[in-house]
């Protein structure tokens, strides 16, 4: 591959997981590596993207209109300009409304939900996942470069290649009129405690069975006792129980602990998804038919009401 | 205020549907359901044209069959629907969809397109923002709440800490997050009107567009199978056996 580009949004805590995961992988491409940067940027951030081995970056900075159009237009002209082959983004938020709206900008196809990038000369591969990860499908481009691709969250391991600062080059954000008038004038950040979903060693995820709002006290004081990052389905997400920042599948984190305790999950493919690469899974549920069986190491059939309450006791106790 | 609001029948999901072995697409049942997450994106058009004395109208390609799912988005109140049912749409991209339904909602005239996040059976999750951009239009996503305000539209955009207030001057397009509202149900007088409320079946060639799809599934295999682990009945004793395993994994 000639030239791959990977797009990174910048998060709270600096280049977005999932772009550094992506450049790490596109280093095994060759050739010429950039970044696509939107944020502020700061010397450190464009370090973090050198070290995974970006030699270029293309620094996008947002103001308070939402970027998603500009930054569409500001990638199509600057791919217009190098040509590049492949053009990546994260299955995030920002990624994916900046993805869509460059592809059609550009009359370019777009592969979305991929597991796996295969580059064969200048073909491209993109693998993904169906049927709650039971299948694979694995689709080619029909049309002339570059290729856009949209890759699922944690399908590679980001790892640092001790490349040094890249050559930065400022992109300005052209005004696109009125598909660009998008204006943030408030932003809300829920308050998280305890270890992060995507990098805790131990999840302990809550479903349906836990009845209740309430239900997920049990859920919090077993992952204390673990030191254990909470997640949930997200049918107790949309019942309003938790917050949307702890779900786990298809629509929201993919994690891979290395205990993933559910309980009260059935397991439906879109929830089986974000998790079924955990390396121990444990499941306790009321129905043996539940699906969430079929990728456990250990299925345990009973009222996690009984469970977990004896877990919490049999753990403080040693 | 004109509403055009994308849905798409789906094969129920209930009954797990197969890929076609030679051309890989989803085999498609002339009994189809309305794609559950498509019940939000009805739901807030639907209040949003009450609140503003406009009109909702369906924008779907794909097989028609017996419009099993168009008239469940009709029962609870849409006006009519826009179906574009051409074979030679089967198997299309993203992007050949978005072309399509840009049309359509073009010919019909809009203030306003609402979308869902990602579908039940597609779920590739860009075709909104690619709907948008054909139609030239601001695309406020990932909305779990939606008001209009004169020709203001504003949501609460999820992200990935929390959310964001987020607006623009109307023509734009919305795409809605399950859990956003509350779908109604149909009710008996809806289900019977719904039978005669007006539904267009156009081509491809009605609408002038020429898309093409530019990707092919190569091949479908199964991926590697994890080993299947071990089922036990809670005799009051299961625990001990999670600490057992909690231990071995060296976690604790
Ligand atoms: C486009 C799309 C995207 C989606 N994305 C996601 C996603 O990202 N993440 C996600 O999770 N879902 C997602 N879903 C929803 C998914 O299809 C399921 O509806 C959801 O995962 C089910 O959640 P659940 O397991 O909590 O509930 P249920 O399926 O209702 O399961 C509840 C389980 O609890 C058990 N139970 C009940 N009482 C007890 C008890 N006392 N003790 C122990 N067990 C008990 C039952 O046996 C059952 O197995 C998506 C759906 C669509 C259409
Ligand atoms: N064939 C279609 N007809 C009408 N709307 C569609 C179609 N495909 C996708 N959509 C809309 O686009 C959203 C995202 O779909 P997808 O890109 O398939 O995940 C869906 O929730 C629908 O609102």
């Amino acid at each position: 591959m000639a030239t791959t580009w990977v797009f990174v949004e910048e998060t709270e805590e600096g280049p977005a997981t999932v772009g550094l995961e992506l450049l790490t992988k596109a280093r095994a491409f060759g050739g010429e590596l950039a970044a696509l940067y939107l944020g502020a940027g700061s010397d450190e951030h464009f370090a973090a993207l050198g070290a995974h081995g970006a030699s270029k970056v293309f620094h996008m900075a947002p103001s308070d209109l939402l970027p998603t159009a500009s930054a569409a237009a500001a990638i199509a002209d600057l791919a217009g300009q190098h040509s590049p082959d492949l053009i990546l983004f994260g299955l995030t938020y920002t990624d994916r409304d900046i993805a869509g709206r460059l592809s059609a900008r550009m009359g370019k196809t777009i592969l979305s939900n991929a597991t796996e990038i295969s580059v064969d000369g200048g073909a491209v591969t993109v693998t993904n996942e169906i049927f709650g990860g039971m299948t694979l499908v694995d689709t080619t481009f029909e049309s002339d470069a570059p290729y856009l691709v949209i890759a699922r969250a944690k399908a590679f391991v980001a790892e640092e290649s001790g490349g040094g600062a890249p050559e930065v080059e400022s992109v300005a954000m052209p005004d696109v009129g009125h598909s660009g008038s998008a204006r943030v004038t408030a932003s809300h950040a829920e308050r998280l405690e305890g270890p992060k979903l995507e990098e805790a060693a131990i999840v302990v995820a809550a479903g349906r069975g836990i009845g209740a709002e309430e239900g997920f006290a049990v859920i919090n004081e077993l992952a204390m006792k673990l030191g254990a990052a909470t997640g949930a389905t997200r049918a107790i997400v949309d019942a309003g129980w938790v917050p949307y920042s702890k779900q786990v599948g298809q629509t929201g984190k993919t994690v891979k602990p290395d205990v993933y305790i559910a309980a009260g999950v059935s397991g439906a493919m879109q929830h089986l998804v974000g998790m079924k690469d955990s390396k121990v899974i444990i499941a306790i549920y009321k129905d043996e038919e539940a699906p969430i069986l079929g990728i456990s190491d250990l299925g345990i059939v009973g009222d996690l009401h009984k469970v977990l309450p004896k877990l919490i006791e049999a753990l403080s106790n040693r | 205020m004109r509403v055009a609001v994308c849905v798409k029948q789906i094969p129920d999901p209930a009954s797990p549907y197969d890929l076609d072995p030679e051309t890989h697409f989803v085999v498609r049942p002339t009994d189809q359901v309305l794609d559950d997450t498509d019940r939000y994106g009805v739901e807030i058009g639907l209040q949003l044209a009450e609140q503003t004395e406009g009109t909702v109208t369906l924008i779907s390609m794909g097989p028609s069959g017996n419009l099993q799912g168009i008239r469940q988005a009709l029962a609870m109140g849409a006006d009519k629907a826009v179906i574009v049912d051409d074979a030679s749409l089967q198997g299309s991209d993203s992007l050949a969809t978005a072309g399509v339904l840009a049309a359509a909602i073009k010919r019909e005239g809009f203030d306003l397109v609402i979308a869902g996040t990602e579908s039940t059976d597609g779920y590739a999750g860009i075709l909104p923002q690619q709907l948008a951009e054909l139609l030239e239009v601001p695309a406020l996503t990932f909305a779990k709440k939606v008001a209009v305000e004169g020709d203001t539209v504003k949501i609460e955009r999820q992200t990935q800490t929390g959310y964001d207030e987020v607006e623009s001057p109307s023509p734009a397009l919305v795409s809605v997050t399950a859990g956003a509202v509350e779908p109604r149900y149909p009710t008996f007088k809806g289900i019977m009107q719904a039978k005669s409320k007006p539904v267009d079946t156009v081509t491809a060639g009605d609408l002038g567009v020429d898309v093409a799809t530019k990707q092919k599934i190569v091949s479908i295999r199964p991926a590697p199978e994890r080993a299947s682990g071990e089922l036990i009945e809670d005799d009051g004793e299961a625990h001990l056996k999670i600490v057992a395993l909690l231990e071995q994994a060296k976690v604790i």
